[in-house]
């Protein structure tokens, strides 16, 4: 392609992108909305949860290190959730707990239980885009889906791994955010996330996440067996699978605060 | 072969931990080897030498029951050291049982114990005797005899704490370093309280959080955990001798978490038999994260230790500003590293510190810790370290 015929198609596609926004001003962000919030209120109404995930973290060269973390999670409706993870592996962090009470605006309240000094640290919450526990998965990727931390746009039905999906780009408000937007693919049965890609602040892509073997708990709660998430960039991997999904626990607030996570074993 | 069938036992446990009336056992542990390099003889006699091996190993055996309403926590510690008989030793670090109920729990036994806040020390945090033996950054704490009861309430928890039972802080050996000119006599120590090491202590905390801050008060009465020393002579020879004086104490601590900003402070208004006092430790801490768009986070640390007793105190903090910068590099083997400088504004003398550690495969990690102090001043108290500049190398295996 030459400059000239370059130029023109900058102009055309411009063009067509400026008669589009200016026909549906706001539908595609508005159905991007729905789509999300559809996804959301599909899943809500599970109360609580315990799991134990395993990751399996692989650098370049295909080194393999193994986290080992259980949690619990406590629904709040009209809020971020609260939940208790327990590091198991490695072994050096073996009973280090984190605390944290998310929260649909404003700054996440996090404490982190350091069992050798037996000292709980109330840490800043502003460190959301980076890795956990030296994973791929940053802070943000494991923290819950709240409709108040994004701006959607969508973008159209694609062909994806179970049939159809409805594919919505997501732009984060937060301006601690380690990303400029996401593209998740949404099945369009049953409004599955099965697929992320991640952007950089600088819009280049930087990972991609992959949800597999999902089950349904409840009759109600899909929830995928296997995440898979591999940086661009790096060429770095993390495999995180999810075992012992247990829903209706009986978990309440008294589960959550500073006495528990001192004794979480 | 006897360990490895207890982590058996313990993981296959683990995998159901929801099950009634089961017995859970878990042995976990570290083994440590550390080689500490001296940069030049010791000032004192018995002290001519510049390294020195020493080892330790600290299992945690620990069983849960009635439905993880009831637990018990087992945790001896050993140190053989090459040079110092005094700092080969052990301690239970914890023998513990602990009952859960809906809104309270009682924990009984030897226990460790953490108040506070800051970095560069915690007036605040009075129950555990310092294991000073272990290390100058007092982290390291001997068991406490204690029954602890703790209440969650909506406004925050409260903790009282029975404490039947004293334990004298450890000191290092005539062949030890980092010590004073003269040896702690173990045989020498006096109390004020006429039942001596077993004066039943009291305390209680009320701790809570709220928005974006923590703070706790607390009330103790009974034996100072920091003595006052006398010079003595004990079998014709000079040695020290540490006097435990009864005290009444009572102390706040709080910190702001606002977006990168840790606002931190304690105080502490002491009552015993010489004079009433306050002091302090204030500071702040700053975190960038994700610095040259990397994973690294580095923090900053400022923090201003004082005492109303001044030059009097036996606290190293009392008019002392400290710094650090703390690098964490999120990496896989979760590297990290502190440097720091604490600079006395009384004596003018200044200490360094770096402290780094990394993880090695799955179950090691190794650390680096190296001192060196510039407390040329015989008046300041820390000037008994002056010629113990050191770097050590811990090596820890973990199971």
């Amino acid at each position: 392609m030459n400059i000239k015929q370059l130029t023109t198609s900058i102009i055309a596609s411009s063009v067509l992108a400026l008669s589009a926004t200016t026909a549906f001003a706001g539908a595609a962000e508005d159905q991007g909305m729905a789509i999300s919030k559809e996804a959301k209120a599909r899943d809500e109404g599970w109360v609580d949860m315990t799991a134990s995930m395993n990751m399996v973290l692989r650098n370049k060269q295909g080194q393999e290190s193994i986290r080992e973390i259980r949690m619990k999670v406590l629904e709040i409706i009209g809020d971020g959730d609260k939940s208790l993870s327990i590091f198991d592996r490695p072994r050096d962090v073996k009973g280090t707990a984190f605390l944290s009470f998310s929260h649909t605006s404003g700054a996440d309240d996090q404490w982190l239980y350091l069992p050798a000094l037996k000292r709980v640290k109330r840490i800043a919450s502003r460190n959301k885009s980076g890795p956990f526990m030296g994973s791929e998965f940053s802070f943000e990727d494991l923290a819950s889906f709240e409709i108040e931390k994004y701006t959607y746009k969508f973008i159209g039905e694609q062909p994806c791994a179970i049939g159809s999906c409805l594919v919505v780009e997501q732009y984060p408000t937060d301006k601690n955010s380690g990303y400029k937007k996401r593209i998740v693919w949404i099945d369009k049965a049953e409004y599955r996330m099965l697929k992320t890609d991640f952007y950089d602040r600088k819009n280049s892509l930087l990972k991609t996440l992959t949800s597999e073997q999902f089950q349904q708990y409840k009759g109600k709660f899909w929830r995928p067996s296997l995440m898979k998430m591999v940086n661009h960039q790096s060429k770095k991997s993390t495999d995180l699978s999810y075992k012992q999904y247990k829903f209706g626990n009986g978990l309440t607030a008294a589960d959550f605060n500073k006495n528990t996570l001192k004794r979480a074993r | 072969m006897k360990r490895i069938a207890w982590i058996a036992i313990g993981s296959g446990l683990l995998m159901q931990p929801a099950l009634a009336d089961e017995l859970f056992f878990e042995a976990t542990g570290k083994i440590s080897t550390e080689v500490t390099f001296y940069a030049a003889d010791g000032q004192f006699a018995n002290q001519n030498y510049r390294t020195n091996l020493s080892l330790s190993a600290e299992p945690e055996f620990y069983w849960q029951w009635n439905e993880q309403r009831d637990s018990l926590t087992f945790s001896p510690f050993f140190r053989k050291d090459q040079r110092d008989s005094e700092r080969t030793h052990a301690d239970i670090r914890e023998l513990s049982w602990v009952h859960l109920a809906e809104n309270w729990e009682l924990r009984t036994g030897l226990r460790k114990v953490f108040w506070g806040v800051t970095e560069f020390q915690n007036l605040v945090d009075v129950i555990n005797q310092k294991d000073q033996v272990e290390g100058l950054d007092k982290e390291h704490k001997l068991g406490q005899p204690m029954i602890n009861l703790s209440l969650v309430k909506d406004w925050g928890i409260v903790d009282f704490y029975l404490l039947p039972g004293f334990r004298e802080q450890t000191y290092a050996g005539a062949n030890g370093r980092l010590r004073a000119g003269l040896v702690v006599s173990d045989d020498a120590t006096t109390y004020q309280a006429t039942n001596r090491e077993k004066h039943i202590d009291l305390a209680a905390r009320w701790s809570h959080s709220l928005d974006v801050y923590d703070f706790g008060a607390h009330w103790y009465k009974g034996t100072d955990r920091s003595p006052q020393y006398k010079a003595i002579s004990e079998h014709g020879k000079p040695v020290l001798s540490a006097h435990y004086q009864q005290i009444e104490q009572v102390g706040l601590d709080l910190q702001a978490t606002i977006d990168s900003w840790l606002w931190k402070g304690e105080l502490i208004y002491q009552d015993n038999p010489q004079q009433n006092f306050w002091a302090s430790q204030l500071g702040v801490e700053y975190t960038f994260y994700g610095i040259q768009d990397t994973a690294t986070d580095l923090g900053l640390l400022f923090e201003f230790g004082k005492d109303q007793r001044g030059k009097k105190a036996n606290n190293i903090m009392q008019n002392d500003i400290g710094i650090g910068a703390r690098f964490a590099l999120n990496d896989t083997q979760s590297t990290t590293m502190l440097v720091g400088a604490i600079h006395d504004l009384d004596y003018h003398t200044t200490s360094f510190s770096v402290e780094a550690e990394r993880r090695i495969g799955d179950d090691w990690k190794a650390s680096i810790e190296a001192r060196a102090f510039s407390t040329d001043n015989s008046d300041d108290p820390a000037a008994i370290f002056d010629q113990d500049d050191y770097l050590k190398l811990t090596l820890d295996w973990y199971f």
